[in-house]
């Protein structure tokens, strides 16, 4: 119902570019996130607003997740044409038998950090020795397992905590680290009033463990396809270079009009408060924005690392996320290549050198 | 015992419809029905103020023995004040133009769920009572069937939620495709039809020897001597049976909501405000008193339809 009324907008946007429209049918493409309408996939939502996807002759249905749907086994069910999700999870999906390829890597950059009190005297991975150490679970652990062996250290050295949805648990202080988005949960804590002083949370009150800097990043939000259609069904193929093509113009929007992306993912059915819609539209810009080699394309090391990470790190029982090389079908740039080439010559900027974050001011409980 | 001696008081009348008993219970008189509008509000104050005295007397950090946390914390943000959740009511979801006040937000959710539930709850009982008039007309089917019912109920819903969506995205039934509501309905049914095979069924056996061999003796037919005697007398352990089943729906609704990301309803609604737990506590609570609200009207609902089966409760203790 909601996402009917977004096409409202739709042919504002005067490139049109290679798409074949001109009053054929649409294609009908289901995209599935990997959790519920947020800032997050604002490019997406931007691509469906703007009639980017519409240009392209695609009608596609965001799909939402839910706390047990798995997108890569939704996409190998065949229940969804492609799916978003983080490359270590989809890493052990596969070595399970899932046949699904990378066809865009759209986070550059990982967004997990682990964040403490800054009187609690964690700041560095080492001290996670003997503290309380919250994480999500359910595949979200890999990075902080990856930095303590890196630091010599085992699951047996810390306290593992599972955290809630919400950030109670650290502000109550029975987490003393706990796991936290940039995008999403470092502003949930800075949306909270601090009790010592009566003011919300700043981020001096805060330390920042980031694990891009400490060296144990791994992959995240990346396009998945399924493997067998990409290798045999002709029409698929040309449906995703279609299909990236409007979600890179949907993520160039994002960063140009990161306003206006927020508020397009709330009118798209998303209850969050507009100033947390708004730093996570701008968080999650930072972590596309510059890209490198141009949005989607992998870099092969962050690739390699994220592969050996997969294999060598333990987690609390003792075995690894995957125990072999993934297949060389794990990912696939020929789509995302050939839909950037496209846009390039359109003249599009794709790599976003400028971008310039904006500073997002949270307003309490994020409204 | 005492339930025993009722069906059989039951059985009794409905077995000779010539003989009439005690009549049915009155409805209460409006002073009556005033007086428990007034014990539900008391009820609802009171606990108002058990909350805010605990928040007294218990410490901030709750009350820690040996390490472990006996009694919860009190802090706002683990309890805000009730009139701060209250108050948050008549505010705004978001600051976002346009945004709806928080009751409304609510209230709507609740509607979208409790019609969720209601199909759930239809299915479940209409399956429910198909299992167990099966199972009582033909006993191998209560022995073969029976462990299976039981074992339904031990299948996780975490397992589940994915399983039914899978299925359910394979359906087309000409131009309706499955939608991710109608996962959400089916799973309240999974949950919903159970309590009432077992009660319909246990209801259906209840007449004793003496009644059914009655029947027999006057050549009554299976379907007679089922609409005549099983079926009036199944009533006092049905109608419990389709209270837990309400209840049942409205809790596969909620979770499933939450586990399959549906939108719209009451379970997506505490999800999505969980992230405000710490930094507007207040909201986060809202959805449950969603939540409660839509238990309220679930077994409110089924009240009604016992009103309409009064003259078959009579064994029954009237809750």
């Amino acid at each position: 119902m909601v996402l009917a009324s977004c096409s409202a907008t739709e042919g504002g946007d005067g490139d049109g570019g290679t798409g074949a429209t001109g009053g054929a049918e649409l294609t009908q493409v289901r995209l599935q996130l990997q959790w519920l309408t947020q800032g997050q996939f604002a490019g997406y939502f931007a691509a469906q607003d703007q009639g980017y996807f519409a240009d392209e002759g695609l009608d596609v249905e965001i799909i939402e997740s839910g706390g047990d749907i798995v997108p890569q086994d939704a996409l190998a069910n065949g229940e969804v044409d492609y799916a978003i999700a983080w490359v270590p999870k989809v890493l052990g999906s596969i070595e399970q038998g899932a046949n699904v390829t990378n066809v865009a890597q759209i986070f550059e950059r990982s967004g997990t950090l682990q964040i403490s009190m800054a009187d609690s005297g964690v700041t560095s991975v080492a001290d996670f020795a003997g503290r309380r150490v919250g994480s999500w679970g359910f595949g979200n652990e890999w990075e902080i397992f990856a930095a303590l062996s890196q630091e010599g250290l085992t699951v047996d050295d810390i306290e593992l905590v599972t955290q809630g949805f919400d950030m109670l648990a650290f502000l109550a202080g029975d987490i003393d680290a706990a796991q936290a988005m940039t995008y999403n949960e470092y502003a949930q804590v800075l949306e909270s009033v601090n009790p010592d002083t009566g003011e919300l949370y700043q981020p001096e009150d805060l330390n920042v463990i980031d694990y891009n800097e400490v060296g144990s990043a791994m992959l995240q939000d990346a396009i998945w396809a399924d493997t067998e259609r990409l290798a045999n069904d002709e029409a698929y193929q040309g449906t995703t270079v279609a299909f990236l093509r409007a979600v890179i113009k949907g993520w160039v929007f994002a960063q140009d009009n990161p306003e206006e992306a927020a508020t397009i993912v709330t009118n798209a059915g998303s209850t969050l408060g507009a100033s947390h819609q708004l730093w996570m539209t701008n968080e999650t810009n930072k972590l596309i924005w510059p890209s490198t080699n141009g949005i989607g394309l992998i870099d092969q090391a962050a690739w390699d690392r994220t592969v050996s990470l997969a294999m060598q790190t333990q987690n609390e029982t003792g075995s690894t996320l995957i125990t072999t090389e993934p297949p060389d079908t794990a990912f696939n740039m020929e789509y995302i290549q050939q839909a950037l080439d496209e846009l390039e010559q359109d003249g599009l900027d794709v790599r976003g050198q400028d971008f310039t974050p904006l500073e997002v001011e949270l307003a309490e409980g994020g409204n | 015992m005492s339930e025993r001696a009722a069906a059989t008081r039951v059985a009794a009348r409905s077995a000779d419809p010539s003989v009439t008993l005690v009549p049915p219970p009155r409805p209460a008189g409006r002073r009556g029905r005033a007086r428990m509008a007034l014990m539900g509000v008391l009820g609802v104050l009171a606990t108002a103020v058990l909350w805010e005295l605990y928040k007294v007397v218990v410490p901030d950090d709750g009350v820690l023995m040996a390490g472990v946390r006996v009694l919860p914390r009190t802090s706002d943000i683990a309890m805000p004040h009730t009139w701060e959740m209250v108050a948050r009511l008549f505010e705004p979801v978001t600051r976002a133009a346009g945004a709806d006040p928080l009751w409304l937000a609510i209230l709507s959710a609740a509607g979208f769920s409790l019609g969720i539930a209601a199909i759930g709850w239809v299915i479940g009982v209409v399956v429910g009572l198909a299992l167990a008039l099966l199972m009582q007309r033909f006993s191998l089917a209560e022995s073969g069937v029976l462990p299976w019912v039981v074992l339904s109920q031990t299948v996780p819903l975490i397992a589940l939620a994915p399983l039914v969506r899978n299925w359910g995205s394979k359906l087309q039934v000409g131009p309706i495709s499955w939608e991710n509501w109608m996962s959400v309905a089916v799973i309240a049914s999974y949950l919903a039809f159970f309590p009432v095979a077992v009660g319909a069924l246990r209801g259906l056996q209840s007449p004793d020897a003496i009644h059914t061999d009655l029947l027999r003796s006057y050549a009554a037919s299976w379907r007679q001597t089922m609409v005549r005697l099983r079926l009036p007398a199944s009533v006092p352990y049905l109608l419990p049976a389709l209270r837990l089943a309400a209840a049942n729906a409205v809790i596969g609704t909620v979770v499933a909501e939450v586990s399959i990301g549906l939108k719209g309803g009451i379970g997506r609604m505490i999800l999505e405000f969980a992230q405000s737990a710490g930094g507007d506590p207040p909201k986060s609570w809202g959805p449950i008193f969603g939540a409660v609200l839509l238990g309220l009207l679930a077994a409110g609902s089924v009240a009604l339809l016992g009103v309409g089966l009064r003259r078959y409760r009579r064994g029954e203790e009237l809750a």
